[in-house]
C-alpha cells in the first residue's frame, strides 16, 4: 500500500526531499547482509509505498509539494532531478507568488480557501497513481505561516474527502530560542486544529535533532541540510518496510496501518516521538561494532528517563516497581523524569534480528523486523 | 517571486536611490553571470526591449536586453534628477517615471505637502499605476527621503497617503534620514515633526537614519584604513561604503559613502526575498514580525561587517565578533544604544557562508546582555541567505524594534519645542492655504503619544516576568 507525502512550506519542503533521497538510497544501497531475493522482495516494496514508475524508468515520489512562493520548490525539484536517480512529478507542486508571512491566519483562511480546488486536485491525482492508498504523511513545520497554517487547512480538508485514509501530520518543533517571533501564536492555533483532523502527530524538535548533529554527529557547523538529513535518517527507520515477528518473511503491506494501530490506542493521544540507535556519522560508524543486548538497554534507558538520544543518559532513572510503594529517599524531582509513556513500538533492523530479547517492559506492544542492510532501532513512545 | 517599488523624493532622496540602484545592478551582475532575466532581477528592474516603442516592450523571461529600474523619481527642482539622468546610470531610469518642478519646496513641509501635493496629486496616481501595472505581484513600497527638507519630507509623506489609499494591500517601507544635531536646515524640526505624524498614521514600517551615525562610521573606517595596522589590508571592493570597486582617497561627491551605507541596508533587507537560501524571510514578515503594535514600528539598523579584511581564512571568531559588533551602539544607523534599553522584537537577518548552529551560538551568547521585553522573551527572527553581498563573505543586518530610538523623538521634540515657543519662522508655514496652527499642535501631541508608549514599555523592564496561574491538569 502507498503513502501519498504531502510537503508544505520550505521546512516541508526541504525536509521532503531528504526523506525521499535517504528511503531511496536506503533501498538501493549495494552490497548488504541478506540474500538477493530478500532484497528484492525489499526494494519492491519501499518502492510501492514512496514512488511510482515512469516511463523511462525514473522512479517519481509520490509527493505533492506546495508552497506559496517559488524558490524553494524550485530548489527543491532541481536538486532531485540533479541525483539522476529519482525525481519529482513535474506537475506534482503548486506555488504562488507570494508567501504567506509567518501569519497562520493568512495561510488557513485566505491561501487555504482561495488555492483548495488546485491542492485537492493535485493531491486526488496522486492518490490515483496509488494501487491501494495506506494513508497521507504530511510534513510541515509549526512557526512559519504555510506550513503552519495551510498544512491545517490541506490536513482538516483530507479528512473530510478521503475519510477512510489515515493521516500522520510530520511536524517540526521550532527551536526554544525563538526562531520567528510570532511562533508561539502559530504552533498553538496549528495544534489545536491539528489535532481535531489528524490521526498521528509525529513530533520532531529542532533543539533535539541540533544537539544529536553537535554531540553524536560531530558536525562543526551544522546546517539545516543536515539537520534534515537526521530527521530523515529517523523518519527512513520508521517507515521502510518491515515484517511482523511472527509472520514469514513478506513484508508487511500497511505502514500507517501498524503505527497507527500500535501507538494510537485513544485518539486523544496522538503525539509520538522517535528514538533512534546507534546514530552516528558515517565515518564513525566504521569503527563501531553493536550488539542487540547493549543497544537495547541504552534504548530503554533512553525511553525511561526521556532523553532524546544515546549520549547524556540518567542512568539514575529507573521506573517505579508495580505494586510497590515508592521508596522514601526518591524525591519528587526524580519522579517527574520518568517518561510515561501510553504505548511503544520498536522496530529492529539488522543482523540475526530474532536473536534481539525486547525483554519484559510493560508497555511493550509489539516488535516489527526486518533483516535488511542497517542496524536501526527505534521506539516510539505515544 | 515579488516586485518592489522604490519612490524616490526630494535631494536627499534621489540621491541616495541613485546609489542604491547602482549597487543593485553591481549585485545582481555579480550574482546572475549568464545574463538570464530571472525571478531575483525581476524585484526591482524590468527587462524592456528598447527598439519597442512604447509600452509593449516588457519582456519577461530569457536573456536581459535592457534593465528598468521599478523607480519613480519625484523633485520639485530640477537640478538633482537632471544630474541622475546625465550620469552613468541614465539608461536604467525609464525617463516616463519622473515627476519634477522647477522652484523646489523651500525647506518647507507645509509647501510640499499641501501645494505640490495637490498640484501633482494626479499626475503622481499615474505613475504609481504605471509602474503597478508593470509588476507581476507587487508586494511593496520603498520610500526614501529626508525628513527635514521640504521635499522629501512633505511632498514624501503626502505620498503615504495616496498609496494608503490606492494600494492598501501593498507594504510601505519608508527610509527616512532624520536631522542630526548639527543640521544646516534651521526650519528641520518643523518639518520633521509634521512629517513624524503621516509617518505614524500611514507607515507600515519605517527605518530611522540620521546623518551623524553615518558620518561617525565613515570616520571609523577611515581611521582603520589609514591606521596602516599589520595584517589590517582591507579588500577595496568590500568596503560597505564603496560603489565602484575602486578605493578612492577621497570620496568625489561627499554624501557618496553615506549614502551607500543606506543603499547597501535597502539590498540587504530584500536580499533573502530575492536570493535563495536555507531560512528564507520575506518582506511581509519582516512586519509581522517585528512590528507588535500598529504604532511601533521604527526599526532600529545596523550593518556588519562595515570592511572585510583581505585575509580569507575567517575563523569563527571573526564570525562571532560578527554578531556582537551589530548590538553595539557604534555600528547602529541612528543615535542609539540598543544593548541598555528594551527590546521588543529583533530580526537578524544573515547573509553569505553562514549556518544555522553558528547563529544559535550566538544568539544563546549574546542573549543574556540583551533585555527583553516581558512578553517577548523569545523576540527572534532569523534568516539565512546564501548569496553575500559583493566583495564579502558574509554579512549580517540586525533590524531592532527597541526603545532606544526614544531619545531620538525626544530629541526632536525639544527642538521643536524651542522653535515653535518663539513662533520663529511659522509665519512661512501659515501662509500656505490649508495649514493652521492645530496642525502643528496635533503633529506634537501625536509624537508625544508615541513617546509615551515607548516611555510605559520602558516602565515594565525591570518588572519581573509575572506568573499568570496555569491550569492544572489532573492525572
Amino acid at each position: 500500500m502507498s503513502i501519498v507525502t504531502v510537503q508544505l512550506g520550505q521546512c516541508g519542503n526541504q525536509i521532503g526531499f531528504e526523506v525521499f533521497d535517504a528511503l531511496f538510497n536506503d533501498s538501493h544501497c549495494p552490497g548488504g547482509l541478506c540474500s538477493k531475493r530478500e532484497n528484492e522482495a525489499y526494494q519492491a516494496s519501499c518502492k510501492e509505498r514512496f514512488f511510482s514508475e515512469e516511463e523511462n524508468g525514473v522512479p517519481v515520489a509520490r509527493a505533492v509539494l506546495v508552497d506559496m512562493e517559488r524558490k524553494v520548490i524550485s530548489q527543491t525539484l532541481s536538486k532531485a532531478a540533479r541525483s539522476g536517480r529519482w525525481k519529482y512529478g513535474q506537475h506534482s507542486c503548486f506555488c504562488q507568488k507570494q508567501g504567506s508571512g509567518n501569519n497562520w491566519a493568512y495561510g488557513y483562511s485566505v491561501h487555504g480557501p482561495r488555492h483548495k480546488e488546485s491542492i485537492m486536485n493535485l493531491i486526488q491525482k496522486e492518490v490515483e497513481k496509488c494501487d491501494s492508498l495506506s494513508g497521507f504523511f504530511i510534513i510541515m513545520s509549526m512557526a512559519g505561516g504555510t506550513g503552519s497554517g495551510l498544512g491545517a487547512f490541506v490536513t482538516q480538508n483530507l479528512q473530510d474527502q478521503y475519510s477512510s485514509a489515515l493521516k500522520m501530520n510530520h511536524i517540526i518543533w521550532p527551536y526554544g530560542t525563538g526562531e520567528v517571533i510570532v511562533q508561539n501564536y502559530n504552533s498553538i492555533l496549528t495544534l489545536s486544529h491539528l489535532y481535531r483532523s489528524s490521526d498521528a502527530l509525529l513530533v520532531h524538535e529542532n533543539d533535539a535533532v541540533h544537539k544529536i548533529c553537535a554531540k553524536l554527529m560531530n558536525i562543526k557547523q551544522i546546517s539545516f541540510c543536515d539537520i534534515n538529513q537526521v530527521l530523515a535518517h529517523q523518519l527512513g527507520s520508521v517507515f521502510q518496510p518491515t515484517y511482523s515477528r511472527e509472520g514469514s518473511f513478506h513484508y508487511r503491506r500497511n505502514p500507517l496501518g501498524d503505527l497507527m494501530e500500535n501507538l494510537v490506542p485513544h485518539p486523544e493521544f496522538k503525539m509520538l516521538g522517535v528514538r533512534n540507535i546507534p546514530q552516528m556519522s558515517e565515518n564513525s560508524l566504521a569503527y563501531s561494532t553493536f550488539t542487540w543486548a547493549g543497544l537495547l538497554k541504552h534504548l530503554r534507558q533512553m525511553l525511561i528517563s526521556n532523553a532524546k538520544m544515546e549520549e547524556g543518559i540518567d542512568w539514575q532513572v529507573r521506573p517505579p516497581l508495580s505494586g510497590l510503594p515508592p521508596l522514601g529517599k526518591m524525591s519528587v524531582n526524580k519522579e517527574t523524569h520518568f517518561n510515561t509513556s501510553i504505548a511503544n513500538l520498536v522496530i529492529l533492523r539488522g543482523k540475526d534480528v530474532h536473536s534481539a530479547d525486547v525483554g519484559h517492559h510493560r508497555a511493550l506492544k509489539r516488535v516489527l523486523c526486518a533483516e535488511h542492510l542497517k542496524i536501526q532501532l527505534s521506539i516510539l513512545p505515544g | 517571486m515579488t516586485q518592489s517599488v522604490v519612490v524616490q523624493v526630494g535631494q536627499c532622496g534621489n540621491q541616495i536611490g541613485c546609489c542604491f540602484w547602482d549597487l543593485a545592478l553591481r549585485e545582481h551582475a555579480a550574482v546572475n553571470k549568464k545574463g538570464i532575466y530571472d525571478e531575483a532581477i525581476s524585484s526591482f528592474f524590468r527587462n524592456v526591449d528598447t527598439r519597442v516603442v512604447g509600452d509593449g516592450g516588457n519582456i519577461s523571461k530569457g536573456k536581459i536586453c535592457s534593465l528598468k529600474a521599478r523607480a519613480v523619481l519625484i523633485d520639485m527642482e530640477e537640478g538633482v534628477v537632471n544630474e541622475i539622468l546625465q550620469g552613468p546610470l541614465r539608461d536604467v531610469f525609464d525617463s516616463k517615471q519622473l515627476i519634477t518642478d522647477i522652484s523646489g519646496s523651500g525647506n518647507n513641509w507645509a509647501v510640499g505637502h499641501k501645494v505640490f501635493g495637490s498640484l501633482y496629486q494626479e499626475k503622481i496616481l499615474e505613475k504609481l499605476r504605471k509602474s503597478a501595472e508593470h509588476c507581476d505581484c507587487l508586494q511593496c513600497f520603498f520610500i526614501i527621503h529626508s525628513m527635514g527638507g521640504g521635499t522629501g519630507s512633505g511632498l514624501g509623506t503626502f505620498l503615504l497617503k495616496v498609496l494608503k489609499d490606492e494600494f492598501p494591500e501593498v507594504y510601505r517601507f519608508v527610509t527616512s534620514i532624520y536631522p542630526s544635531g548639527e543640521d544646516d536646515v534651521i526650519t528641520s524640526p518643523y518639518n520633521s515633526i509634521l512629517a513624524m505624524k503621516e509617518l505614524n498614521e500611514h507607515a507600515d514600517c519605517v527605518l530611522p537614519i540620521d546623518n551623524q551615525s553615518l558620518f561617525d562610521i565613515i570616520s571609523k573606517i577611515d581611521l582603520m584604513m589609514n591606521s596602516g595596522k599589520l595584517g589590517a589590508a582591507i579588500k577595496p571592493k568590500s568596503l560597505v561604503t564603496s560603489s565602484t570597486g575602486v578605493f578612492k582617497k577621497r570620496q568625489e561627491k561627499p554624501f557618496d559613502a553615506m549614502n551607500n551605507i543606506v543603499a547597501n541596508l535597502l539590498l540587504n533587507l530584500t536580499s533573502s526575498a530575492r536570493f535563495e537560501g536555507s531560512l528564507n524571510m520575506d518582506l511581509n514578515e519582516i512586519i509581522m514580525n517585528l512590528v507588535p503594535f500598529p504604532q511601533l514600528h521604527y526599526l532600529v539598523s545596523s550593518l556588519t561587517p562595515l570592511y572585510t579584511l583581505a585575509d580569507v581564512n575567517i575563523p569563527p571568531r571573526r564570525l562571532d565578533q560578527m554578531f556582537s559588533d551589530a548590538f553595539s551602539k557604534d555600528h547602529q544607523l541612528i543615535r542609539a544604544d540598543p544593548k541598555h534599553s528594551l527590546y521588543l522584537a529583533c530580526a537578524l537577518m544573515v547573509r553569505g557562508n553562514v549556518q544555522i548552529s553558528d547563529l544559535r551560538r550566538n544568539i544563546e551568547r549574546l542573549k543574556p546582555s540583551l533585555q527583553f521585553v516581558s512578553w517577548n522573551q523569545e523576540g527572534w527572527k532569523t534568516s539565512l541567505c546564501s548569496v553575500p553581498p559583493v566583495g564579502h563573505s558574509h554579512s549580517l543586518l540586525a533590524l531592532a524594534n527597541n526603545t532606544c530610538v526614544k531619545p531620538t523623538f525626544i530629541d526632536l521634540r525639544e527642538r521643536f519645542i524651542r522653535l515653535y515657543k518663539k513662533k520663529a519662522h511659522l509665519h512661512h508655514y501659515l501662509q500656505i492655504e490649508g495649514m493652521e496652527e492645530s496642525c502643528f499642535t496635533e503633529a506634537v501631541s501625536s509624537l508625544s503619544a508615541l513617546i509615551q508608549e515607548y516611555n510605559q514599555l520602558d516602565a515594565t523592564k525591570s518588572m519581573p516576568v509575572e506568573d499568570l496561574p496555569r491550569l492544572n491538569i489532573a492525572m
